[in-house]
């Protein structure tokens, strides 16, 4: 046995009301790849935080190559050589990547020869990138590859990786693999932080599993399947969902040669989308982050309106100059992917909350008035119906879990009865117990007659739910093909096209 | 150096004892400025807060005092609340002062039962029309309304000066920059004989009960939160945002034109370059004192309005300078202002990272932060 490059004894840190990490012991090991499981809220975070000085321990203390550490900061965590990536980049989208780079390297590295040796160190490591591009016009994958070097620039000993695959597409998943072990072949260690089972059997050496804030368990998850490993994670035997009997309804929702350009720096302009759903079907869009995703969410929803009315239809009646409420009228429902702030307001409670989708009726307004006890039952309602964990409707938004808000917002849109629901990413970062209880429940809201589309990344998830699945890249939609005739591998390909390789052959690296 | 850090959850009970703990820090850095100046805190704060309401005249005074704070802070709370930041009350007020004191003049002398409802409501309309004008430079332009509502307060405290001393002016008042005093039915009823306390206090009485039972019940209330809250999630719910931002210019615009009626049509009695004494102003630290519900409004106009009345009593008979008492009545802002910080953020008192022997200069800390 080696000695470990990262030992935690004991740590434990305390927030008022509630403790984040408890008595957590792990050791790291020169050259492995280490996986950290949990669930949102088992405390991942909080120990990544010590671990990089950006937070200080109540308790407990840390040895890193031997020697007691304690960082007070993260440039102290740097110095010793510790590098992190995060899940959402610190990156300015107007500037190119050198530059980006050289924001975060102490001034004695910033010399002149810095883009020369991004891009050695970028082909070394097979993280393709141009050094003199903007970042506001890479893809996810690539920007990610930005934050990768910019802490490979400073040798690190120690790399954490805080869910890096969350927004890559299948085949940019396999580059950064190949990164990763050749990095720990090279000595460097790997804490790899995820929920995805499936990549942790694949890659990582070692685990540890926290939940409620404890280690559960260390175990070598080669050994594992990815069932037993997500019942040690949430600590309960999860039921398989049913998958669903296609139907073949009658098109209900249609969208025909929908562009739209985008309102937002950097956005993506929709081009010519079209695809129908039928009624008892779940139509999947799948797609990297930011190719249009956003854009077509608030298209369907009303919130932006399109040019040409017959843009869209529901039920052969032209809808695209509708806002949301008249949509909702129609019997539209509405999950969109940002859950605080967008689909639901943080400082209200669960029952105001309620009435963001009450234009859809079910009484919670009459003649203008606010039916506050019409409210709290409906709240109670999803709470009861969906298992929402919360101290009751009086609850404000912002103090539920990401994951039972997330249970909370589908539930209170199911429970309207749409005739058609678009979800957008249903369960990003939801844990496993939470993300099977959406899933069931979409599935049985399809198999009730209601058209649905899932906008997700997941592809796990699109597979398991869509009984068709179409691909969106840089404002394109592919036609819509049923599920079983496809693989990942092949979606992978049309979620990645024309954003992975094709602009780098087109602007060569300056020497 | 000194951070500030977010509070993971703000402690519900200590935003709304913020206003006491304001309050009771403000009496306590009054007293030792009046005792710095050499009087009597003890005596001071007496004069202040005890004094006025010991008789009946100065509880009439405070009513008259309070009353167009209530009133305009009502309505600049509503709006606040969706983030509509309406600071030009002032000029709203002055406005409607003079449209509504307009429609007397313009009968004189004539009058009757009628004449107070038409000038009631030409006030409200004159307050709503000057709002409109920053509500639509925003809704149209996306012009900032704090800038614009700011500046046509002076633009309508000038125009009242420009008219007072031309077209309105008294025919018979010796070239006095001052209009004719209303005839009488042009005057608002006293509630107390013997007092200056009018119906006006009425108004501001039904204006709060109105505004808790809008912004509590009534759906637009709701939009108005979840604009200020999270404006996604209003557009998300499909609420018309220009229409809001456009009904709380008018709520709001509309308030301070009959507070500004109600002070010409009430204690003054006529109009006169000096009517803006700054209640459009003040009614903005009402509102935030108030905690933007109309209630705590109610409370927080009678709190000013008594430093007021006290503060002029003190003035005369402790010899205070004015300043002092516009120290003392900005000392409580500022420390409403700081409580408010305090409970929202934890000051850290953090040594400056001193860069460790190994890497050389600091790097900058872009990388860092994320959270």
């Amino acid at each position: 046995m080696k000695a470990p490059l990262l030992r935690l004894d004991g740590l434990t840190k305390r927030f008022p009301g509630v403790v984040a990490n408890e008595d957590v012991s792990l050791d790291v090991v020169r050259g492995q790849i280490h996986a950290l499981l949990g669930e949102n809220g088992a405390g991942k975070s909080t120990l990544v935080k010590m671990i990089y000085g950006i937070m200080r321990p109540d308790a407990g203390e840390m040895r890193f190559e031997g020697k007691p550490y304690a960082p007070a900061n993260p440039a102290e965590a740097r110095a010793r050589g510790i590098g992190i990536v995060f899940q959402h980049f610190s990156l300015f989208d107007a500037m190119t990547v050198t530059d980006n780079i050289a924001l975060g390297l102490p001034v004695t590295q910033c010399g002149p020869d810095l883009s020369y040796r991004i891009g050695k160190l970028s082909t070394s490591y097979g993280l393709t990138i141009d050094p003199a591009r903007i970042v506001g016009t890479l893809s996810v994958g690539e920007r990610q590859r930005v934050e990768i070097i910019r802490c490979l620039l400073q040798v690190p000993r120690l790399l954490i990786m805080d869910e890096p695959t969350s927004v890559l597409t299948p085949l940019e998943v396999d580059m950064l693999f190949a990164t990763l072990r050749r990095l720990s072949f090279e000595g460097c260690a790997v804490l790899y932080i995820s929920h995805k089972l499936e990549e942790i059997s694949a890659l990582c050496g070692s685990a540890t599993i926290l939940r409620g804030g404890r280690v559960i368990a260390t175990c070598d998850p080669r050994r594992e399947t990815a069932r037993s490993l997500a019942e040690m994670m949430i600590g309960t035997t999860l039921a398989p969902t049913s998958p669903l009997v296609a139907q073949e309804g009658p098109v209900c929702l249609a969208v025909n040669q929908l562009s739209l350009p985008s309102d937002m720096p950097f956005g993506v302009d929709l081009d010519d989308v079209a695809f129908d759903v039928r009624r008892g079907e779940i139509l999947g869009l799948a797609g990297v982050a930011g190719n249009g995703q956003s854009e077509l969410m608030d298209a369907l929803t009303g919130e932006r309106m399109a040019a040409v009315a017959e843009a869209i239809t529901l039920d052969d009646t032209a809808i695209g100059h509708l806002g949301p409420v008249e949509r909702r009228k129609l019997g539209m429902a509405f999950v969109p992917e940002e859950r605080l702030g967008h689909a639901a307001v943080p400082d209200l409670s669960l029952t105001d909350n309620t009435l963001l989708a009450a234009a859809a009726g079910d009484g919670l307004i009459w003649r203008g008035w606010v039916r506050k006890r019409k409210a709290r039952h409906f709240a109670e309602r999803i709470v009861a119906t969906f298992d929402v964990r919360t101290t009751g409707p009086q609850q404000s938004a912002r103090a539920l879990s990401g994951g039972n808000l997330q249970k909370f917002i589908v539930g209170r849109e199911i429970l309207l009865d749409p005739a058609v629901l678009i979800v957008a990413q249903p369960t990003w970062g939801v844990d496993a117990g939470a993300t099977a209880a959406i899933h069931q429940a979409l599935l049985d809201l399809a198999a009730k007659g209601c058209a649905i589309v899932v906008i997700s990344q997941d592809l796990d998830e699109l597979f398991a739910l869509a009984t068709r699945i179409a691909v969106i890249a840089q404002g394109r939609l592919s036609q819509p093909a049923p599920t079983a005739s496809l693989t990942i591998e092949a979606i992978g390909q049309a979620m990645g096209g024309g954003t992975t390789a094709a602009p780098v052959k087109r602007e060569p690296v300056d020497a | 150096m000194l951070r500030l850090e977010p509070r993971r959850a703000p402690s519900e009970a200590m935003i709304y004892a913020t206003p006491f703990v304001a309050v009771a820090l403000t009496l306590a850095a009054g007293c030792v400025l009046f005792a710095l100046l050499g009087r009597d805190p003890i005596q001071a704060m007496y004069l202040i807060f005890i004094k006025p309401l010991t008789t009946l005249s100065g509880r009439a005074e405070l009513a008259v005092k309070a009353t167009p704070l209530i009133l305009i802070a009502t309505g600049l709370a509503v709006g606040f609340r969706a983030g509509v930041w309406n600071i030009g009350a002032e000029g709203q007020f002055t406005v409607g002062a003079l449209t509504g004191g307009s429609v007397a003049l313009a009968v004189y002398p004539a009058g009757g039962p009628w004449l107070l409802p038409l000038m009631a409501l030409a006030g409200v309309i004159g307050g709503m029309a000057w709002a409109a004008i920053p509500a639509f430079l925003r809704t149209r332009f996306n012009a900032n309304e704090i800038l614009v509502s700011l500046m046509l307060s002076y633009v309508a405290v000038l125009l009242l000066g420009v008219l007072v001393h031309g077209l309105l002016r008294d025919p018979q008042g010796f070239n006095f920059p001052e209009s004719r005093l209303f005839q009488s039915s042009a005057l608002l009823p006293v509630l107390i004989p013997g007092t200056r306390a009018h119906i006006g206090a009425i108004f501001a009485l039904v204006a709060v009960a109105l505004t808790q039972l809008f912004m509590a019940r009534h759906i637009s209330g709701y939009q108005i939160k979840v604009l200020g809250l999270a404006p996604k999630a209003a557009r998300f719910a499909g609420f018309c945002e220009r229409r809001i931002i456009w009904g709380c210019f008018l709520l709001s615009g509309g308030l301070a034109g009959l507070a500004g009626l109600c002070e010409a049509a009430g204690p003054v009695g006529q109009l006169v370059p000096a009517l803006p004494v700054g209640y459009g102003f003040t009614a903005i630290i009402v509102a935030f004192l108030g905690r933007l519900h109309p209630l705590g409004i109610l409370a927080g106009g009678l709190l000013i309005g008594l430093t007021y009345i006290g503060g002029e009593a003190a003035q005369i008979a402790l010899r205070l300078p004015a300043a002092a008492i516009a120290i003392f009545q900005g000392m409580l802002l500022f420390f409403l202002l700081a409580s408010d910080i305090l409970v929202r953020f934890r000051p850290v008192w953090r040594p400056r990272p001193r860069p460790t022997a190994s890497s050389g200069p600091e790097p900058m800390p872009a990388t860092t932060l994320a959270p």
